[in-house]
């Protein structure tokens, strides 16, 4: 089962690098972007069928390493083979 | 006195650190110190009188600066160490890894200007309350050098809140007046932070170099007093 893990910037939080993506972007004449946010995105491979393990398993990885706590949060998807990643109830 | 045993200083070294000798020859100019070279996946730390993590990338800063090297077996004695109430000092990649750890709070950002910055700085020593403050004046301005990409200290309102009541800022980036202000803070940190301490004033990180202004040759003393600050300290415990 694929487990994805997004890492975002928690709201309020000052991102550098989206700032200066949203810069780039009105340069390039994207006039109506108003806030670009940069984050990360594992995709994890979990030798396991049970989605509730999948998701178990990618919350303990995504506090103990993937995001920190004290800036980032983070969301688990997940994927089973044929089908589209859906958010993890 | 006793204090005519040399200090034992463990620098610590991690897959990508490239301010390890740098450390280690600090501590064996200024502190005529016993220095041991204690990798990432050894336990023995040397019952050391202090323990630095130097500035570098370790792991290559893959994820976040620090957050690999936080997991190696060798931060488990730095952390048992610090618990017992031992001198830590991180610099640069030290203090990214002391955040990570939870040893020290908050976190880094990205520069806010992005870019990685090589260049003197200006701090303003704001707290004595740490081994490497405490025989320097509140107030004074040190040059030092930084070398940073993610330097951009930050917390959140209410942990600075309680950071600020317990007086664990220990430096901030001002102008070479000493003043705080535009110029000042290379790294967008949050209120100028360049440097702070644990609660008990034992665990100590801050983004610039004190290694690298150790000696006139490299352009500056300033960073020694940091050193020198310990070595009185130390002496003044031992006597006490």
């Amino acid at each position: 089962m694929t487990v994805l893990v997004k890492v975002m910037l928690k709201p309020g939080v000052l991102d550098p690098q989206g700032k200066a993506i949203a810069d780039a972007l009105h340069r390039l004449g994207f006039t109506a972007v108003s806030d670009v946010r940069a984050g990360k995105l594992f995709r994890i491979e979990v030798d396991t069928d049970d989605p509730k393990q999948a998701k178990e398993v990618g919350s303990q990885m995504a506090e103990k390493l993937l995001s920190n706590p004290v800036i980032e949060d983070y969301e688990l998807l997940l994927e089973t083979a044929g089908a589209p990643a859906g958010v993890a109830p | 006195m006793s204090g005519a045993r040399a200090p034992r200083v463990a620098v610590v070294v991690f897959p990508g650190s490239n301010c390890d000798e740098d450390a280690a020859l600090a501590a064996r100019n200024v502190l005529a110190a016993d220095v041991k070279m204690v990798r990432h996946d050894e336990r023995a730390l040397g019952d050391p009188d202090l323990v630095i993590l130097p500035g570098g990338f370790s792991y290559g800063d893959y994820l976040r600066s620090g957050a690999m090297a936080r997991f190696s077996p060798v931060m488990e004695s730095v952390a048992a160490f610090a618990g017992q109430g031992g001198a830590v000092l991180g610099i640069c990649n030290g203090f990214q890894i002391l955040c990570e750890a939870g040893l020290l709070p908050g976190a880094m950002l990205r520069n806010e200007g992005l870019r990685f910055v090589c260049r003197d700085v200006f701090l303003r020593v704001e707290s004595k309350r740490t081994p490497f403050t405490l025989a320097i004046n509140k107030g004074d301005v040190l040059r030092m050098p930084i070398a940073h990409g993610d330097g951009n200290w930050t917390a959140e309102r209410r942990v600075y809140e309680e950071l600020i009541a317990r007086d664990q800022v220990v430096f901030r980036y001002v102008k070479p007046d000493g003043s705080r202000g535009e110029g000042g803070n290379p790294n967008g940190s949050l209120d100028d932070v360049a440097g702070i301490c644990n609660v008990k004033g034992n665990i100590v990180g801050l983004m610039p170099h004190p290694e690298r202004a150790a000696e006139e040759l490299l352009g500056g003393t300033d960073g020694a007093r940091l050193f020198k600050s310990f070595a009185t300290t130390r002496m003044a415990m031992q006597g006490a």
